[in-house]
């Protein structure tokens, strides 16, 4: 007990606390210019909303690869399988040159898209393709686990009850689905909104349009703006806690409830 | 209603778990498929669900082919061995799932729903419990639920696979006693899987003993347990010992003893007699089987002991505990009654 919260206060809590503490020696008006600020918004906008949005993408997408690997059995599963967990390991640098290589204009799939007017690399676009790339493996790792534990038989007993393949989905799989859907959902969200490597590459980085807040944090520190920087930095942790905390909440619920989750 | 399964074979992956299976099930019974794991009760229970299809043969739902009638036209209620309950629904969610998922057309107004959902919950004896999740209940309360959730749909067949099978002993009895008053007043035909013979024997109308994908005797627990029709059932249902005897004109004999009268078909040629530990009588020394004590332990109110009758060929019998025994002598005895099978046919 003594060492956890020994460990945690060192490895966790005195960095917050001295960003906490930074952030309030400005006192709540200059705080409040300094976080006001059109382009500090601007990023911090463009940072939720696409992170938002991926989380989104991650949380449909996801829960089919999810559902496609523990129902099915096809060659080459066992690859598929730990394929997934690719973008925790790899460098996100690497990840966003090769996003960006991609999705480029005169990129593979760029290409594809440049005749009809639609960029994707150095716009909010290609912002949410790198969140959904390296979101996924959150969304796909939290509902494996719950996905393996609801039988077979379930699916059987509705069925036998009257229950259209529809209604079966949406009244009895995807209901004791949902708490690890929305954890997956939140844990893509507060990665995406925390990445900074992959991104930087792909966004082009336009303020007020593909800026994001963490790249926002770092100009401000090359600019020797700390102060800018620990409120951005601040705003951001704010938001985290409340997403983080939301999602224990919701761990804690289904757990009482259903006697599972994760 | 009644239920006529004709000629099935079922395979899977071209692996036949039900070779040309036939029954007839009578409405309102109470009928056991009774087999070791692999002889293909579930098998069998499941296609008559529908929720396997057969690769060949037929499904009767009283006169009418339900062969390509899918899960829910059939209208069957399926209990499963592990509850299979819906964990995010409370216990009432749980047994009216089937009356609200009906199409507008078909399906109780609300209210109706609700009062026939606390009638079942009453049935099963669950009542006050009905806002509790299915994880707050023990697991006999649980399957409670899912035969409540079964029969809210009123179905024309009840189906329960190993109903009992992941309950402790002591609940195992109870819910078997309630289950057939439970059948009693509501009168659904009734299928249950198990590979408790005793539950079968004390729980069913009639048994069903399966084996290796086939049907080896249907017939009432008296019938099967007194007159078995082959040596895997009389194997299969209770105790029992046989021993390689050779029939002369009809005069069974083991060695040179002879130990009664052949009345069926068999007369002539190597046999096999069967017979149950508590079917034999103790004679005098040198009048009958003797065999050496290998063994003997508590079975119940009686003493049931292995004897070696020589050449290794090892016998069951039942000794009274007020009958003088000595550990390591021998014992003489008879028996009562038997059954000859052909030597060749294979079995236990």
């Amino acid at each position: 007990m003594g060492f956890t919260l020994t460990y945690f206060s060192l490895i966790i809590l005195v960095p917050l606390l001295a960003l906490a503490f930074r952030s309030a020696g400005l006192g709540p008006a200059s705080f409040w210019i300094a976080a006001s600020d059109a382009r500090v918004l601007g990023a911090l906008r463009v940072s939720f909303v696409t992170a938002l949005i991926a989380a989104a993408v991650n949380v449909v997408f996801g829960t089919l690869i999810a559902w496609v690997l523990v129902r099915y059995r096809f060659p080459g599963r066992r690859i598929f399988d730990a394929v997934i967990d690719l973008p925790f390991a790899l460098p996100t640098a690497v990840a966003g040159i090769a996003l960006t290589a991609i999705y480029a204009p005169n990129g593979t799939i760029g290409a594809l898209f440049a005749p009809l007017g639609w960029r994707i690399a150095y716009t909010p676009a290609g912002i949410v393709i790198a969140m959904i790339f390296i979101g996924l493996p959150f969304v796909v790792r939290t509902i494996q686990p719950i996905l393996e534990e609801v039988s077979h038989e379930v699916e059987e007993a509705s069925a036998t009850l009257g229950a259209t393949r529809f209604q079966t989905i949406t009244r009895v799989l995807l209901p004791s689905l949902t708490p690890a859907i929305l954890t997956g959902f939140a844990l893509a969200f507060a990665r995406g909104v925390g990445e900074y490597g992959s991104i930087i590459f792909i966004a082009g980085n336009i303020p007020f349009v593909s800026e994001i807040a963490p790249l926002l944090i770092y100009i401000r520190l090359q600019e020797f703006n700390y102060v800018g920087a620990t409120v951005i930095a601040t705003v951001m942790l704010l938001i985290s806690f409340a997403l983080l905390f939301a999602i224990n909440l919701i761990q804690a619920w289904s757990r009482r409830r259903y006697g599972y989750g994760n | 209603m009644d239920v006529r399964v004709t000629n099935v074979r079922k395979e899977f992956d071209r692996f036949p778990a039900l070779h040309d299976v036939s029954l007839d099930i009578h409405s309102g019974e109470l009928i056991a498929l009774l087999g070791p794991s692999g002889s293909g009760k579930t098998t069998l229970l499941r296609l008559i669900a529908g929720l396997e299809m057969p690769t060949t043969g037929r499904i009767y739902f009283g006169d009418t082919d339900a062969s390509e009638w899918t899960v829910q036209q059939r209208n069957i209620g399926f209990v499963f061995q592990h509850y299979a309950l819906f964990r995010h629904m409370t216990i009432l969610e749980n047994v009216s799932f089937g009356l609200k998922v009906r199409p507008r057309s078909t399906r109780p107004p609300a209210n109706e729903i609700r009062r026939r959902a606390m009638e079942l919950l009453d049935l099963v004896q669950l009542s006050g419990l009905e806002k509790r999740y299915p994880n707050q209940l023990s697991g006999g309360q649980r399957q409670r639920v899912a035969l409540a959730r079964a029969l809210a749909i009123e179905p024309a067949v009840l189906l329960l696979d190993e109903p009992f099978g992941a309950l402790d002993a002591q609940v195992r009895r109870e819910l078997r006693k309630w289950l057939r008053e439970i059948h009693d007043r509501t009168g659904h035909t009734t299928v249950f899987v198990t590979h408790d013979q005793e539950e079968a024997l004390e729980l069913s109308d009639r048994l069903c003993v399966m084996s290796q994908g086939k049907v080896e005797q249907v017939g009432t627990p008296d019938t099967i347990y007194d007159q078995p029709s082959s040596p895997f059932v009389f194997g299969f249902i209770g105790e029992s010992s046989h021993l390689p005897v050779n029939l002369n004109d009809g005069d069974i004999r083991f060695g040179s003893l002879s130990l009664g009268q052949a009345a069926g078909p068999l007369s002539a040629g190597p046999a096999r007699l069967f017979f149950r530990p508590h079917d034999v009588d103790l004679v005098d020394p040198g009048t009958g089987l003797n065999g050496a004590i290998v063994a003997s332990r508590r079975v119940g109110g009686t003493r049931r002991v292995e004897l070696d009758l020589g050449v290794g060929q090892l016998v069951e019998i039942d000794v009274p505990f007020d009958q003088p025994f000595n550990q390591s002598g021998a014992i003489s005895f008879r028996p009562r009654r038997w059954q000859l099978f052909p030597a060749a046919e294979r079995g236990i």
